[in-house]
């Protein structure tokens, strides 16, 4: 497969600190990704480094009082409201290093699916635009997990949610995910990318790379949930690469504008291999719902053909 | 000392925050705040204050922005009315939960539908719960004054809470007052710069806003609740304080002609001046009135209130905002659990008066006083909530 | 013994950074990962997609599991690719 060419601060995985800013003792399920994803952008920081967390999973795991897994400056305020959060940290540490000498340190928000693309995508938008420097990852499991399981925004074509169930008359969720990085790119930010952590490298440099950009920047990071799409465990990131290698989910950077597509997937395997691996997608393969897998087919087949001549390949 | 000047009551506001040495503003524009905004970012795009003006995309944001900012150590001021309140509803509770003492200016309106501008009091009583510190005015001179205060009241460590100053909307923050302002470096020594024992520091890494279940979260509920008992002591001590550089006297309450007064009326806000002029008339006609003004809504001078209506004969208890379906006004509720454990209870009744920025008249506080001493002289209450003013 | 109002930091901060390692997630494992050092080749793909993490790097970049915290995903046995590590049941052989 070819890699295109990834920007490495980051050249093995042995370059990654040893250092685990995210402490074990977390609550997370067994194989879930968001804590892979969160422990990796950690490991890419460039120093000190406050993170502010949307309600979701991570932030409800990681700190069960008394206890907490951060060894970094961490903060959770809200569901919709990380970016919000983040922009007054920011704003405060900018004015206090000129009047008092304080270090401005780097900041990331961690948000879910639900507090990025839905509930919280106004104060995504407001931070945005006004140009706040800090890093949003969105980890993107693809459903409310943590109140379980229910369709947001970011849900799949076709994929079972409790919200979104695989009716008899409505065969599970029928609108199209959200294109997230597009809506970070209409604001003129500076970057924004992609990226699974089944290329653990390509993340950790792009998470790097956001991190050393002056101003907002935005990464949209897969985050296969076994839990919410029903496989076990032990797939999580045989899975996240599979919804890479079907191009379900294409890895890709927008830098300054220019679209790149990092991971090229000349040779796309069917999506059927990536689907019939989660139970969310099972009632799809019935003979009734032959059209929706159509509709997904088409989905991925128009995306991948938009990014193309997005990144001037086509 | 200090100089006399001209100001509205919003720009009174912007004024203190601009000599408290604030360091990040983040505020929403709504309607009759917006000059208190305009001000702040003017000061700031002139370099007369130094700090970080966030101009956010709603009310929720701003109240999340000031929480984001309060954490990092640094001093946070915000201002908003009526539906903004509203937005931001959700994360008043949780800024006092997580110990900000963000100060806020709360520029009275009432709360739609239909959509309105002017003043009720709905957006300062539905945070009555919220645990912050609410600090009334009743005039721009008080605007002023009770903003100074404020920064000191809720960053003291024994309250750490955000507290809100209100003022009426229109009726002070577009009304043009003769006020004195103190001299910047008076402020100044009065407001150091905020020094915060707990913050977002990378030498000394926090974890703020955790989940906390049964076995924590009654706890730290129970140490808000000490926060607000400390703070109706802070409040007098800060009161103590600024009479020092200011001359000017604030309590808890504020009290006129109430020592022998037979019916008292107790209010919040501007009615308080009206009141007052109308019971100094009925005095001259050899009626023992008196007026009792809220100065601290929250936490609520249940002592002071009590002392002070102990030997009247009736109360009467305007509230500028309704609540249908309540015994009665939320500062009726509050002024008759007051007394209700006094042995000779006064009669009480509530008025509902000014809605939606309605003038509260001279005319209907003189009736408000009559109707005391109708149900006085027949030993009873009749109407327990009346609605003056509306046709 | 859960402590009092007046003994715990306000406004719920906790002030101890990374101290969920005094909560041990191992038992939750049903399932346990097994290194063969034998065929190891230190590429530490186990060590850096380790949700936990409860995979020791040591300075040699070789592994080792640490079950104190270990909750038995499998992830690590799947994605290994020299296959050095399986997994058994947890309590038996």
């Amino acid at each position: 497969m070819d890699r295109g060419e990834i920007m490495s601060y980051f050249r093995r995985l042995a370059d990654l600190p040893k250092e685990e800013l995210l402490a074990p003792g977390h609550r997370l399920c067994a194989g879930c990704a968001a804590s892979i994803i969160a422990r990796l952008a950690l490991k890419a920081t460039r120093g000190p480094t406050i993170v502010v967390n949307a309600t979701g999973c991570l932030e409800v795991a990681t700190t069960i009082y008394p206890y907490t897994s951060w060894r970094v400056p961490w903060v959770h305020v809200a569901f919709e409201n990380a970016a919000a959060v983040a922009s007054g940290i920011e704003a405060a540490f900018r004015i206090m290093e000129k009047k008092y000498g304080v270090k401005k340190p780097d900041i990331i928000a961690f948000g879910g699916d639900g507090g990025t693309f839905d509930i919280g995508i106004q104060a995504l938008s407001g931070a945005l635009e006004r140009g706040h420097d800090f890093v949003y990852i969105c980890y993107d499991n693809e459903a409310y997990m943590n109140t379980g399981i229910q369709r947001s925004s970011a849900t799949p074509l076709g994929a079972w949610t409790t919200t979104s169930p695989a009716g008899r008359v409505i065969p599970g969720k029928l609108e199209r995910k959200k294109d997230l990085i597009g809506i970070a790119v209409a604001h003129g930010v500076e970057y924004a990318a992609t990226a699974s952590p089944a290329y653990p490298l390509d993340l950790v440099n792009k998470v790097r790379k956001a991190i050393e950009v002056d101003g907002p920047a935005v990464l949209h990071i897969i985050s296969p949930c076994p839990r919410g799409w029903r496989f076990d465990p032990s797939e999580t990131i045989e899975i996240a690469r599979l919804a890479v290698e079907t191009r379900f989910f294409p890895i890709y950077e927008v830098e300054k504008g220019e679209y790149k597509i990092n991971i090229k997937v000349p040779k796309p395997k069917p999506v059927e291999e990536y689907l019939k691996r989660q139970g969310r997608f099972k009632h799809i393969f019935l003979p009734e719902n032959k059209w929706v897998l159509e509709r997904i087919k088409q989905t991925i087949e128009e995306n991948w053909n938009r990014l193309l001549e997005l990144a001037g390949e086509k | 000392m200090g100089k006399v000047v001209g100001l509205m009551g919003d720009e009174a506001v912007a004024q203190a925050v601009r000599q408290s040495n604030v360091d990040v503003i983040a505020a929403y524009p709504i309607t009759p705040q917006t000059i208190i905004v305009e001000r702040l970012s003017e000061y700031v795009a002139n370099g007369e204050l130094d700090a970080a003006f966030v101009p956010v995309e709603s009310e929720h944001s701003a109240l999340s922005c000031c929480v984001g900012a309060s954490l990092t150590g640094a001093r946070v001021f915000t201002a908003s009315a009526a539906n903004g309140i509203a937005l931001m509803f959700e994360i008043t509770f949780i800024a006092s939960s997580m110990r900000c003492p963000i100060v806020m200016a709360i520029v009275n309106r009432a709360f739609s539908a239909p959509i309105n501008i002017h003043c009720s009091h709905d957006d300062t009583v539905a945070l009555r719960d919220a645990s912050w510190v609410h600090l009334i005015s009743e005039s721009v001179q008080e605007a002023y004054d009770n903003t100074v205060q404020a920064f000191k009241i809720a960053e003291d460590p024994r309250v750490l809470l955000p507290t809100s100053i209100s003022l009426d909307g229109f009726i002070l923050s577009h009304c043009l007052e003769r006020i004195e302002m103190l001299d910047d470096e008076v402020v100044s020594e009065f407001l150091p710069p905020r020094k915060a024992e707990y913050k977002l520091d990378p030498e000394k890494p926090i974890t703020f806003g955790p989940l906390a279940l049964y076995d924590y979260y009654f706890e730290f509920k129970r140490q808000q609740e000490e926060a607000m008992r400390n703070a109706l002591t802070v409040v007098k001590e800060v009161a103590k304080k600024y009479e020092e550089i200011s001359g000017r006297k604030y309590g808890t309450i504020k009290k006129f002609m109430t020592d022998d007064a037979d019916v008292v009326l107790v209010c919040m806000g501007s009615a308080a001046g009206t009141a007052r002029v109308v019971a100094k008339s009925l005095r001259k006609e050899g009626k023992k009135v008196g007026v009792l003004s809220v100065r601290l809504f929250r936490p609520f001078p249940t002592e002071d209130v009590r002392e002070t209506l102990e030997n009247a004969k009736a109360v009467a208890v305007i509230d500028r905002s309704s609540a249908p379906g309540c015994v009665g006004g939320p500062l009726f509720e509050d002024i008759c659990t007051a007394l209700y454990d006094l042995p000779e209870r006064p009669l009480t009744y509530n008025i509902i008066a000014g809605l939606g920025g309605r003038d509260i008249t001279p005319d209907q506080i003189k009736q408000m006083y009559n109707i005391g001493f109708k149900y006085i002289e027949k030993g009873k209450v009749e109407d327990k909530v009346l609605w003056i003013g509306v046709r | 013994m859960l402590k009092g109002w007046k003994e715990i930091p306000i406004g719920g901060m906790i002030l101890e950074p990374g101290n969920s390692v005094n909560f041990k997630t191992g038992d939750w494992r049903a399932m346990k990962p097994v290194i063969d050092k034998s065929k190891c080749v230190k590429c530490l793909m186990c060590w850096t997609l380790c949700p936990e993490p409860a995979i020791i790097r040591h300075d040699d970049n070789s592994v080792d599991i640490n079950y104190d915290f270990c909750k038995g995903c499998g992830i690590c046995a799947k994605i290994c690719p020299r296959k050095a590590i399986t997994m058994v049941p947890e309590g038996g052989e």
